[in-house]
């Protein structure tokens, strides 16, 4: 049954230009482990979903998995 | 009078949101998340705390309870409602306060007090303060960082729609914005405490004619 259900890949990050103060952690903390070169980091969230249908992603994805004010997403179907 | 709180699992400030309540003069009434009505409030706190543990965002699964849908109702008709730091960003989330708020710049949760300044008094939760008073207030957040797009901080600044400011920003805010309110000035959202400055046993009760001034506001109605 359950090869019925879509899995789903989304990922959401902070907007281009919105403070990433966790990616910017990370950037300072990698030349500290002698990790020389890096010029930006940015952090977002995975979210992997096994759904029915993906006709509803998109809505998942503009009404909760991202908060469109200040992060942007894209999603894929996997399998 | 009656003001209602709103009990979020993961709510920690409900219980001075009530104290506070009642010691402006106030009935306070518990309104637990899974209520399907407001119970006939005057008036709604969202309290601060970590809502659903702040999972995926803060306010972010908050906003889906099913309390939230009578009180976004309750405040599209006028109704006064106050969103306290985790409130607020409920309140933000559920789209009945522009921008977001984002991690502090510091990258540290910040608790501590912070002198503001008010700005706005013409709110049913300011009205009994004088533009420019100047208050300490606590703060204890590590996502208070205020943004919105630019024209909407215009929109904000233009319309006097700030109604806190840091006098030194604690966490990155744009403007320095601390508290702001809807086009309506009915639905405010504030990250510092006033309920935790309620009481001088608590240190100051700068806060106290927040929940005053929503008592006068509901009196004039009536």
């Amino acid at each position: 049954m359950t090869n019925n259900y879509l899995k789903i890949r989304v990922l959401v990050r902070p907007k281009s230009g919105i403070l990433d103060p966790q990616g910017e952690a990370v950037r300072r903390a990698l030349p500290a482990l002698g990790f020389g070169g890096v010029k930006t980091v940015h952090i977002g969230r995975l979210v992997e979903m096994e759904v029915e249908s993906a006709d509803e992603v998109e809505g998942m994805c503009r009404r909760l998995l991202a908060n469109p004010t200040i992060e942007e997403y894209e999603w894929e179907v996997l399998s | 009078m009656r003001i209602g709180v709103t009990v979020f699992p993961g709510s920690n400030c409900d219980r001075d949101a009530l104290y506070a309540i009642e010691r402006a003069g106030a009935e306070a009434v518990e309104l637990w998340h899974a209520d399907a009505d407001l119970k006939g409030v005057d008036a709604v706190v969202v309290p601060g705390g970590f809502s659903y543990g702040d999972y995926l965002r803060p306010g972010a699964i908050a906003r889906f309870a099913k309390v939230v849908g009578p009180l976004e109702e309750f405040a599209k008709s006028g109704g006064p409602v106050l969103g306290v730091c985790n409130g607020f960003q409920v309140l933000t989330e559920a789209h009945l306060l522009p921008g977001a708020l984002l991690r502090n710049t510091s990258m540290r949760f910040v608790c501590t007090r912070v002198d503001v300044r008010v700005e706005n008094t013409r709110t049913p939760w300011t009205s009994l303060y004088e533009p420019g008073d100047e208050l300490s207030l606590p703060v204890a957040h590590n996502e208070g960082n205020y943004f919105a797009d630019e024209r909407t901080i215009a929109e904000l600044e233009d319309e006097g729609r700030i109604v806190l400011r840091y006098l030194d920003n604690p966490n990155g805010s744009v403007n320095d914005i601390a508290g702001l309110c809807n086009e309506g000035r009915n639905v405010v959202g504030l990250m510092p405490h006033p309920e935790r400055a309620s009481d001088p046993a608590l240190g100051s009760d700068q806060g106290l004619k927040v929940f005053e001034s929503v008592l006068r506001f509901a009196g004039a109605k009536v």
